[in-house]
């Protein structure tokens, strides 16, 4: 029970409110403005053109200082650079797809693991948490996406390794599960600790905030008249939620995810914390250590020496900023494709 | 028919009910809602005075008044759609058919299958206009397709909009127009078999071709059931309904038949605000 009343008259009227914005910004009667104020407004629109072109300008400069400073290897290894599975410093042989496969895979994991928990809890906070919950756990969720990575990096090494170790893949090699087929090359090795699975479940940790954060805001912002709609037909609160406000919100939960998807690709210092910097025998492989992207770059830059090494490192750089991009983009099609299905493709 | 009731027998078809349908304004009709000294709270705001009112069947009832008098949250407590906000209190009775609406056995599921609810603003769900309408009849089980298709005819017929989207049925609902979201939300409603349909100011946010097609409409729909509707438009009031409703600062001044509403009102500040002197 709240004291704050919640009459028709005392809610926001939008339209109103729309309406006297209009008449403000009409322009008023009365004598011409003197020229010096158009001065001020060419000045000002210059410095905020200048202000966004300068984003521009730093993609470009990142992106192009990148493939300047890899020439040495793309000249010298062309695509096999992306698809070689080999690498080895000592005899110059440079293969990034290892990498490349377990920054998508762990990535992957992290998905898997976040997405179910991050909807069911944007939901709960959004549709059915009392207000006395609700804003307690909104603001907890706001405080884990501001921790630091090395942070969950830490407690990564020191609770998450041992906690899987002990609790998940010794009992899990020590079942029946890696005889089964088909996933018998996701349970294999030793199971020590640090390993991909470590890696997925630390980012999946990472972006569980975001993706709940924006979900929830974009849940809150579904008009009230859509779920009163609903519930005026005789649905349930259940009913309303699947059929009407997770549809309705369908395009946005997606783009949350994406941008947790685009986090759990560019993390580098909790991954290399956990994920034990080794190239797999196995890349399927869940309790064994891998490399990511990121991983290997921190990884590998500190004993690189100067020349096709170096060019090396700075070209698995430019295929992270690559695919980093390709992801964005095709995030950006799913999303424009669901939103136009949701408004009627006019 | 008791509101209790779980299963599909708790909605009687229309057409049963459709039978000894009077038009004649002289033989009172018999009470379908009673308000029986309602009080309604938002927090510790009181929205509602003590109202008392039977409202009859198969005719429209009007509510009018100014804004804030409490006329739609009155039309809100019909179908217990307040309780969707917090903190809200509601004191006294609401009966449908004789039956407490705010008893602890009534399942107000049930209850919102028996009384629908057009809103303001036209809020067509975003999917095709064919499960706009199967919507309703979805939830409460219908899962044949003939069953489903013959729904959608049907009421798209009775909403007037047949014609106008019947080779387009699997199109965005958010395509049409505004007159024909709206048409379609008082077919989507139609399709789960209400007996009253409460109307928000249906035509507030229409041009005026699409408020004349909304009042034709409502015209023809209170041969079959019984239609409470808020509106801010005293000539809407005055052209479809049979009885008016007046509502100010959370009391109800008056109610009667519509005629004697509009000529001959019994309180000053009735007259006052049918004549524009104020609201």
């Amino acid at each position: 029970m709240t004291d704050r009343p919640l009459q028709g008259s005392v809610r926001p009227k939008p339209q109103k409110v729309v309406a006297e914005a209009a008449a403000a910004t009409e322009p008023q009667p009365g004598p011409a403005r003197p020229a010096v104020r158009r001065v001020g407004d060419t000045v000002y629109g210059g410095l905020t053109f200048a202000a966004s072109l300068s984003i521009f300008a730093i993609i470009l400069w990142i992106a192009w200082k990148l493939t300047e400073q890899s020439l040495p290897t793309i000249r010298a290894y062309g695509f096999r650079f992306v698809t070689g599975t080999e690498w080895d410093e000592v005899k110059g042989v440079f293969g990034v797809w290892p990498f490349i496969f377990g920054t998508l895979y762990s990535s992957f994991i992290a998905l898997v693991l976040a997405v179910p928990i991050s909807l069911g809890a944007a939901i709960f906070l959004s549709e059915l948490a009392p207000r006395w919950i609700r804003t307690p756990v909104t603001f907890l969720i706001e405080l884990l996406a501001a921790i630091p990575s090395v942070i969950y990096g830490l407690w990564g090494i020191f609770i998450l390794l041992p906690f899987l170790r002990e609790k998940v893949m010794q009992p899990i090699l020590n079942s029946p599960l890696p005889n089964l087929p088909g996933v018998s090359g996701m349970f294999q090795g030793y199971g020590v600790g640090p390993s991909m699975l470590a890696a997925g479940v630390i980012l999946a940790i990472m972006i569980i905030p975001f993706i709940t954060a924006v979900s929830r805001d974009i849940l809150r912002a579904i008009p009230r008249a859509q779920r009163e709609a609903s519930y005026g037909m005789g649905a349930t609160q259940w009913e309303t939620i699947q059929r009407v406000v997770v549809p309705y919100a369908k395009s946005g939960i997606i783009g949350a995810v994406i941008l947790g998807l685009g986090r759990a690709f560019g993390e580098t210092m909790a991954v290399t914390m956990v994920i034990g910097n080794q190239t797999p025998s196995n890349p399927f492989a869940l309790f064994e250590p891998g490399y990511t992207m990121s991983s290997a770059l921190a990884n590998k830059f500190t004993e690189a020496s100067p020349g096709l090494h170096t060019a090396a490192l700075i070209e698995v750089g430019l295929v992270l900023f690559v695919v980093a991009i390709l992801v964005n983009i095709v995030a950006r099609v799913l999303v424009f494709y669901t939103a136009k299905d949701i408004q009627g493709g006019r | 028919m008791s509101l209790t009731d779980t299963d599909e027998v708790a909605v009687a078809p229309p057409e049963v009910r459709a039978s000894g349908n009077g038009a004649n304004p002289e033989t009172p009709p018999d009470s379908k809602i009673r308000a029986d000294k309602v009080d309604f709270f938002y927090g510790s705001f009181q929205a509602l005075k003590n109202i008392n009112l039977d409202i009859p069947e198969r005719r429209v009832t009007a509510l009018i008044g100014p804004s804030g008098c409490g006329k739609s949250t009155f039309l809100r407590t019909i179908n217990r759609m307040n309780e969707l906000i917090d903190g809200t209190r509601l004191t006294g009775k609401i009966t449908l058919d004789g039956q407490d609406l705010y008893d602890r056995r009534v399942d107000v599921v049930n209850l919102r299958k028996r009384v629908g609810m057009v809103f303001q603003k036209p809020n067509p769900f975003p999917m095709s206009i064919f499960d706009n309408i199967a919507y309703g009849p979805r939830i409460h089980g219908t899962k044949n397709r003939k069953a489903l298709n013959e729904i959608v005819e049907r009421t798209l017929h009775q909403a007037a909009l047949w014609d106008e989207v019947k080779d387009q049925l699997k199109k965005s609902a958010f395509a049409l127009s505004g007159g024909q979201q709206q048409r379609l939300c008082i077919a989507r409603v139609l399709a789960v078999q209400p007996e009253v349909v409460l109307m928000d100011e249906p035509a507030s946010a229409l041009d005026p071709n699409s408020t004349f097609r909304i009042e034709q409409l409502i015209d023809e729909l209170k041969t079959e059931y019984t239609i409470v509707i808020v509106t801010h438009n005293m000539q809407q009031a005055a052209r479809i309904s049979d009885f008016t409703g007046f509502f100010l600062r959370g009391e109800m001044k008056e109610f009667g038949a519509t005629d004697k509403m509009f000529t001959n009102p019994d309180q000053k500040e009735t007259e006052d605000y049918i004549r524009g002197r104020f609201g």
